[in-house]
């Protein structure tokens, strides 16, 4: 029996589950904070083409961000001018579809939990006199901190078991955009059952793990953070 | 920050004169308009609030918290000017509007918000960002010590208990030096003797501080013990303000009287007029079947001549009632009646009696005892004439 597990492969998944549920937590913050706080009419188009990665087949979001990091569109043309190659079958590529892909499982986590908290207060905290901006994280993200914790983990996982965006950005590049599930459907594809399932079960076990180690942590925090008011 | 702490200078009490009522007064004429599920509120008032307790007193849905809000600063007001002394903190007209964390507006609100992830001393300490940390350490020790609490300092707000909440919320508002403090039924939820130690404190406060503060309540005894002045808010407009004296003793608005407390309010018609006498008939018209089955009473005289409609209030407690027909007495108007219903609430028992109207009448237990009173029992009730307040008729 051969050594089944493509360890490359698992590296490079996991690198960029980090990195886009690092970003996701960096850029969700703000849209998260705007659709929880925001009182505009259309507001519910954002939160419509924020939750659109849920319905959406994989393989169309990954076309289109194929398409948008492609030579042919504006986006594209000036990251070639700009660094000399495309976007498209790199790793940055995966990251940018990845993060689109991700988004509601960060943003809607993060908006729930910021519209929980007690507006009385941030009221209060105002007329003692803090910005908004210290408002926000002084009060607003450590009441917050469960549904950061959950977005963030609901983003590394899902990232990390990805595929049709993967494939349709990525491609099947060997340390480069070669992930754990494109590993499985080529070993399912070669007919190599036992790999594959070697495989999975890893993917199957981590992505268990880290979901525990975290509703684990997420479950004290939510008792040491908020209280219920009497 | 600038305008803050130049204000701070002039409001400073070292600087204001030695007189207790002088210092800035919070002057506040402004209007707002919702239009939510398709009914309309506008809250519309104008008052001056000068340094001490003015009591902000209303049924719920007045608009107190609203009017609490638009002077903080967390609803915007569409119209109209509040300023705290020279300091304009809002005017439609000159597009002012200062924002909340800038108008040195002290708020405690009725569920307090105390920060439930920080300790007692960090929520102190919030509102004491721009100090540097030993001198947050020492004002928040200061006012902990002046609240009584120093020594839960390290619990959180859910380790504490309510009372306890309360004076950690006013300490953290206080120790901001507002030039304003606005407290919206702070201590609704606590027991008489704990309310009244913690009023005291807040008292000593204010001595020292000498700055207005609203306080919303509803309850009409917190009105007697801490207003120095008045303010009846009803349906989002001031029905009556002066001292608690003034606006309880000579009720204009029906609403004031049910606020204040009369059990017994009928519509009545002006009989006869005896201005030689100070007095007028009045023939109830609620709950009669016809004329000659109503009931007639003296009462104080007032503007208006026969004929006119008005309301009669008479409260529980200023009624007398006889087992047998009383002589000799001062009061004008003794009425027969039959007690329909006897119940004990607390130490006093309010009886109904059926007298062509059916009136409250408020007894302590021994009275009952005494009389030995039952229902079904005949009495008569005894009302003095200025036991007899009129209202004008809302319309």
């Amino acid at each position: 029996m051969t050594m089944a597990i493509d360890w490359q492969a698992f590296w490079l998944t996991l690198q960029l589950a980090v990195t886009v549920s690092a970003i996701l937590l960096v850029l969700g913050l703000p849209i998260a904070y705007w659709i929880a706080f925001s009182r505009r009419r259309w507001k519910f188009l954002v939160e419509a083409v924020v939750a659109l990665p849920i319905v959406l087949p994989p393989t169309v979001l990954g076309f289109y961000v194929l398409v948008a990091l492609g030579p042919r569109s504006p986006l594209g043309r000036w990251w070639i001018a700009l660094t000399g190659h495309t976007l498209a079958f790199t790793f940055g590529g995966l990251v940018i579809g990845s993060i689109l892909y991700s988004l509601p499982f960060a943003v809607q986590p993060f908006a729930a939990s910021f519209a929980g908290v007690d507006r009385k207060l941030i009221a209060a905290s105002a007329t003692l006199g803090a910005s908004p901006l210290r408002s926000f994280f002084s009060i607003t993200i450590p009441l917050s901190i469960p549904g950061l914790i959950t977005g963030t983990a609901l983003s590394f996982a899902h990232t990390m078991g990805e595929f049709g965006v993967v494939l349709m950005v990525g491609g099947n590049i060997p340390g480069v955009t070669r992930t754990v599930s494109i590993d499985i459907f080529d070993r399912v594809q070669a007919s190599d059952y036992a790999a594959a399932n070697e495989t999975a079960l890893l993917l199957l076990a981590f992505s268990f793990a880290v979901l525990a180690i975290v509703y684990g942590i997420n479950c004290r925090a939510w008792i040491i953070g908020p209280a219920k008011q009497t | 920050m600038d305008e803050a702490q130049s204000a701070a200078v002039a409001l400073s009490p070292s600087l204001a004169p030695n007189d207790k009522t002088s210092g800035p007064l919070l002057d506040a004429r402004f209007r707002k308009r919702y239009a939510a599920q398709a009914q309309e509120f506008i809250l519309e008032v104008a008052f001056q609030a000068t340094p001490g307790f003015t009591i902000l007193f209303g049924p719920s849905g007045a608009g107190k918290t609203t009017l609490l809000d638009c002077i903080a600063g967390l609803i915007t007001p569409d119209a109209g000017r509040i300023a705290v002394g020279d300091r304009i903190l809002f005017d439609a007209a000159q597009t002012i509007d200062l924002a909340v964390a800038k108008r040195r507006v002290g708020y405690v609100f009725q569920s307090l918000a105390l920060f439930p992830h920080l300790t007692v001393e960090q929520n102190v300490q919030y509102g004491l960002a721009h100090l540097p940390p030993a001198g947050r350490a020492a004002q928040a020790s200061a006012i902990l010590q002046a609240f009584r609490i120093p020594h839960l300092a390290r619990r959180y707000p859910r380790e504490i208990s309510g009372g306890e909440s309360q004076r950690t919320a006013l300490a953290r508002t206080l120790v901001t030096d507002p030039a304003v403090l606005l407290l919206d039924e702070p201590l609704a939820a606590l027991d008489a003797a704990t309310k009244a130690k913690i009023v005291d404190d807040l008292r000593a406060w204010n001595e020292a501080h000498r700055i207005p503060i609203l306080y919303v309540t509803h309850s009409h005894d917190e009105v007697f013990a801490l207003g120095e002045r008045v303010i009846v808010l009803d349906a989002g407009r001031i029905s009556a303000q002066g001292t608690p004296h003034e606006v309880v003793a000579a009720p204009l608005q029906e609403t004031v009287a049910q606020l204040i407390g009369f059990e017994n309010i009928f519509d009545a018609v002006v009989e006869a007029v005896h201005p030689e006498r100070g007095t007028m008939m009045c023939r109830i018209t609620s709950g009669a079947a016809g004329h000659a089955d109503s009931l007639l009473l003296e009462t104080p005289l007032v503007r208006g001549g026969a004929g006119s409609e008005l309301r009669v209030g008479i409260r529980a407690g200023d009624i007398l009632l006889a087992t047998s027909p009383p002589l000799g007495l001062s009061a004008r108007n003794v009425i027969p009646g039959r007690i329909t219903s006897l119940e004990q609430r607390d130490v006093i028992v309010s009886a109904r009696v059926k007298c062509r109207v059916e009136m409250e009448v408020h007894l302590t237990l021994a009275a009952r005892d005494a009389l030995q009173l039952s229902p079904g029992q005949e009495v008569w009730l005894v009302i003095k004439t200025h036991s007899c307040h009129l209202m004008q008729k809302s319309g």
